[in-house]
């Protein structure tokens, strides 16, 4: 049970929560517990028809012909939709706050870049039908080479996956191809340790697994506008990423949503919303399209793999002085929401420690994988996996207690992180404090008087003897005020390829034009 | 598509429909009957959130050759309540808080009640295994296996 | 083809019709069939059904047993001189897929299900089967090699004796997840004992091939043994001899080969997993 320690930093809280470490109803209960709560496929529409796609085969594969004429005749068969059937066959996600350049086709044309990515969609009156369908048509693969790990694919002769982005990278402001964290001198810092760890982490792809696969039902409402029940978690992104696809303005969508049957960000990526409409739009029916079991499992895409590499400089103290890294994201064949994870990961480096010299790369690398996406703090749990182990394994190195360690590292109010912003409010001492008290687990007498408020500088952050430390400049760090408040906007994460430590960073601000901005940070906030 | 007739018992009422040959009775409750209450998950027996009782045992909708039901009676937790009075095990479910999107919650409840119909007192043990083909993604068990345990050791469920 | 749903009388009419067309499959449960249609199979045409109720029968003679094709998985659990299958059954499933998987459709699930079969297997079981050429009993070792080419085919049901004792029939199943989940694998041993001494062991995997299969290197080297701690470690060293396993999403073919002789040991000697 949720218990509430208000002795740590009671000063700092009135103690006024009403809500807060009290159960509280969920407003949505009694209609889970009686089976009422309306989820998108408990809208049963008259003359329903069903959607289903034909997945590629293969990995990586030019598509020579796609021939649908017997399909066409199969009984019940109402519409094959084709790309050429879609308005604007290609999107990425991320556009609509102007992020990243459209990479994926609702279906696929000339090419497919991951086993399982829809070539043709088929509407017919019963799902048997579109299955019976689906298994008629014929499609004349011509198979490219492969690649599958991040690594590989970007070595130079690395086959291309997707042409969009032709060196395998996603391209940060036009112009870099990963982001970049850097903070005093790693290398002297290396030079100067006692000890020297240097290891590589693999976090493996995960699936959300929701008990209720995606899916959509659209039909269509008087004037011209469609009504979509969806299973989305983010029901005006998926709106208007709908409406670009479609090439229809926003107004013409009733998107009808809320009662979600888990989602974890896997329901994000409006994998069934555009086909669902346009086959409506095509037959003048309600059409249904949900994915199965397999397919969810298979081809809803996941949370991406990352290959993650760590080199710490500690010095005999237990002291971390340095810690360079350089982490891939597995964004698959496609960018989805992987250059976000990105972002988020290098806003998040080096973890909740104060280290005096920082190093990292973060790259977004496109495989012939599913593609990957949002799922519970993506771009951070994997990298803090890796981070953890490392702590862990430095501890170890010098035979220090392993709470005492984190301890010893961890931020403090006052000290200076290397994205140049003092750190505030911070809590880790307490928490592993706490975590120590319900394990049973000694701590010195040190660690347990050891605090958060104490201790912290910006000195702390600084090599003894450093020239460089003083360099960056805070200010120049600042978000644009043209930036509204609630927009998504880049974390402070200084990205640049071969400037000078202390150049102004780059930062694109959501174009005035741009629409959509303050919806897709309703979905995600300004969360890390 | 070849239709088959099948009358049957939903939730102490009799039907009668003409349903699609070879469909599986969770699609004939949702889309005939329209007791969307059952739901799909997997289709294949792996996530129970398709669990109805038949005659008595907990079964799942989505593996259930339609043709089979004939003469059966299928109850849903669309027939759960008793009037505006929830069941107990639904208000137990609501006390303990033992849902959180819902969607395995009518599954969950179905093979509660299927449990508890046949053993009014069982072990929490008995509980995890009465449970044990319902898949809740939300990590929900606890509270879950909680409610249940509330109503059998209040014996608001007799036989 | 639109699908269709047969139903027949008796096993014969059936049986016939079975191997009368090509896309016509046997319908018991439903757990494997309903679930291939579900998953949009377009290659099952026609279910075929039977009422006979004398496939959803146990009947004991003496020390045998035969159980119907149709009797279900919780059947069994109510039956208490099968007690030495229950901790098997209870394995499989949740209370609903027991309450509709039957004895007949377990000998065709696939790796890494079909649990039952395991105990089968190391229960020397006769499988009766209705086909083209009439009524067959085959051993199941047989009838596993030609499952999948053996279409059009009926099983009646099958048969198996009593361990000699309680002690004899151990059981274990490995999975990923508690209470229980898909097999990593699941080994079933039978272990006749005369006069202290092994003879004619029996010990079967499950998700170790394609199908259920015996460890016959194992058995050679239990035989004319007593069990110990030195036998068991012989034992675990071969056996992963002529097994096949499959890399799947819960364990890797490696780790399969890796570990089952770490759990048959655990197992022959009575230890926890």
């Amino acid at each position: 049970m949720l218990e509430l320690r208000k002795d740590i930093f009671a000063d700092e809280r009135d103690d006024n929560l009403n809500e807060v470490g009290k159960p509280t109803q969920r407003q949505d209960m009694l209609g889970h517990v009686t089976a009422t709560s309306p989820y998108f496929n408990d809208h049963k529409l008259q003359g329903m028809l069903h959607l289903k796609v034909l997945r590629s085969t293969h990995h990586h594969a030019r598509l020579r012909r796609i021939d649908v004429s017997e399909a066409e005749r199969q009984p019940g068969v109402r519409r094959i939709i084709r790309g050429s059937d879609v308005p604007r066959n290609i999107n990425t996600l991320l556009s609509l706050i102007n992020f990243g350049k459209d990479d994926e086709p609702s279906l696929a044309v000339d090419k497919v870049r991951y086993k399982g990515e829809p070539i043709v969609a088929v509407v017919a009156d019963s799902e048997r039908e579109a299955f019976e369908a689906l298994a008629k048509i014929k499609v004349e693969y011509e198979p490219l080479p492969t690649v599958f790990d991040v690594e590989d694919a970007m070595k130079a002769g690395a086959p291309i996956v997707n042409e969009t982005y032709p060196k395998n990278t996603f391209t940060y402001h036009d112009i870099y191809d990963h982001q970049k964290l850097r903070f005093g001198d790693v290398e002297r810092a290396f030079d100067q340790a006692d000890h020297v760890l240097d290891e590589r982490y693999q976090m493996s792809p995960i699936e959300h697994a929701p008990t209720e696969t995606n899916g959509s039902i659209a039909a269509p409402e008087t004037n011209g506008r469609y009504v979509v029940y969806t299973s989305t978690q983010a029901l005006f992104f998926s709106l208007d990423t709908s409406a670009k696809i479609l090439d229809i303005p926003s107004n013409k969508l009733h998107f009808i949503g809320g009662t979600v049957g888990g989602g974890f960000g896997g329901k994000v990526d409006t994998l069934t919303e555009p086909l669902a409409i346009l086959g409506s739009m095509l037959t003048g029916r309600p059409v249904r399209y949900m994915l199965g079991r397999e397919e969810e499992m298979q081809y809803g895409s996941p949370r991406g793999g990352e290959r993650i590499y760590i080199k710490d400089a500690m010095s005999r103290d237990g002291r971390i002085i340095a810690r360079k890294m350089r982490c891939i994201f597995d964004s698959g064949a496609y960018t989805r929401l992987s250059s976000y994870a990105v972002v988020k990961c290098a806003a998040h480096l080096p973890g909740p420690y104060t280290i005096p010299n920082v190093h990292a790369d973060v790259y977004c690398v496109y495989t012939n994988r599913v593609p990957a996406t949002a799922m519970r703090g993506f771009g951070v749990t994997a990298v803090d996996f890796a981070i953890e182990c490392q702590m862990d394994k430095l501890a170890h190195l010098i035979n220090m207690d392993p709470m005492e360690f984190r301890i010893l590292n961890a931020y403090r109010d006052g000290d200076m992180k290397a994205h140049r912003r003092e750190a505030k409010n911070t809590a880790l001492i307490e928490c592993v404090q706490v975590a120590a008290e319900k394990a049973k687990w000694n701590l010195s007498e040190s660690a347990k008087r050891a605090s958060s408020r104490k201790e912290g500088s910006s000195a702390r952050a600084s090599m003894p003897d450093s020239s460089r430390a003083a360099a960056p400049v805070a200010a120049s760090y600042e978000r644009p005020a043209t930036a509204p408040a609630s927009s998504f906007s880049p974390p402070v994460v200084q990205s640049t390829v071969n400037a000078p430590p202390s150049a102004a960073p780059p930062i694109s601000s959501p174009s005035p034009t741009s629409h959509g901005a303050t919806r897709f940070s309703s979905v995600f906030g300004r969360r890390r | 598509m070849a239709k088959v007739a099948l009358q049957f018992f939903h939730n102490g009422r009799e039907v009668a429909i003409f349903a699609d040959a070879g469909t599986n009775l969770l699609t004939v409750l949702r889309e005939n009957i329209g007791d969307v209450s059952p739901k799909f998950g997997c289709g294949q027996g792996g996530c129970g959130a398709c669990t109805v009782i038949i005659d008595g045992e907990a079964r799942l909708s989505c593996l259930t050759l339609a043709e089979t039901i004939s003469g059966a009676s299928v109850t849903t937790v669309d027939g759960m309540k008793d009037g505006p009075a929830l069941h107990p095990l639904q208000q137990a479910f609501m006390d303990h808080f033992a849902a959180q999107c819902g969607y395995c919650t009518p599954g969950m409840l179905m093979a509660a009640k299927a449990l508890l119909d046949r053993n009014p007192t069982p072990t929490r043990d008995e509980i995890v295994e009465g449970i044990s083909g319902n898949i809740c993604r939300c990590t929900g068990y606890e509270p879950i296996i909680n409610a249940i345990q509330s109503v059998s050791t209040s014996g608001a469920v007799k036989r | 083809m639109p699908l269709s749903v047969k139903t027949f009388d008796t096993v014969h009419e059936a049986a016939a019709a079975l191997s009368a067309e090509r896309g016509s499959h046997f319908c018991g449960g439903g757990t494997l069939v309903m679930r291939a249609v579900n998953e949009g199979d377009t290659t099952l045409s026609t279910l075929v059904r039977v009422k006979d109720r004398s496939l959803s029968q146990v009947r004991a003679s003496g020390a045998r047993f035969s159980i119907g094709s149709g009797v279900t998985l919780a059947h069994l659990l109510n039956e208490k001189d099968l007690s030495f299958l229950h901790p098997v059954v209870r394995s499989i499933g949740g209370p609903a897929v027991r309450n509709m998987g039957t004895v007949g459709g377990n000998l065709f699930a696939r790796a890494p299900f079909g649990d039952l079969t395991v105990a089968l297997l190391a229960l020397d079981a006769v499988v009766s089967v209705h086909g083209s050429y009439g009524l067959r009993e085959m051993p199941m070792e047989e009838f596993l090699s030609g499952r999948d080419a053996n279409r059009g085919a009926l099983v009646l049901g099958v048969s198996f004796e009593r361990p000699s004792s309680p002690d004899a029939f151990r059981y274990r199943k490995v999975s990923r997840v508690k209470p229980k989940g898909a097999s990593v694998f699941s080994i079933a041993v039978n272990l006749p004992n005369m006069g202290g001494r092994i003879s004619g062991a029996r010990i079967a995997y499950g998700a170790m091939a394609p199908t259920a299969i015996r460890a016959k290197a194992a058995e050679r080297a239990l035989e004319g043994k007593t069990l110990d701690q030195t036998t068991a470690a012989a034992i675990a060293a071969v056996a992963a001899e002529g097994t096949s396993p499959a890399t799947d999403s819960l364990a890797s073919a490696w780790y399969r080969r890796e570990t089952i002789g770490v759990h048959l040991r655990r197992l022959l000697l009575g230890q926890a997993e």
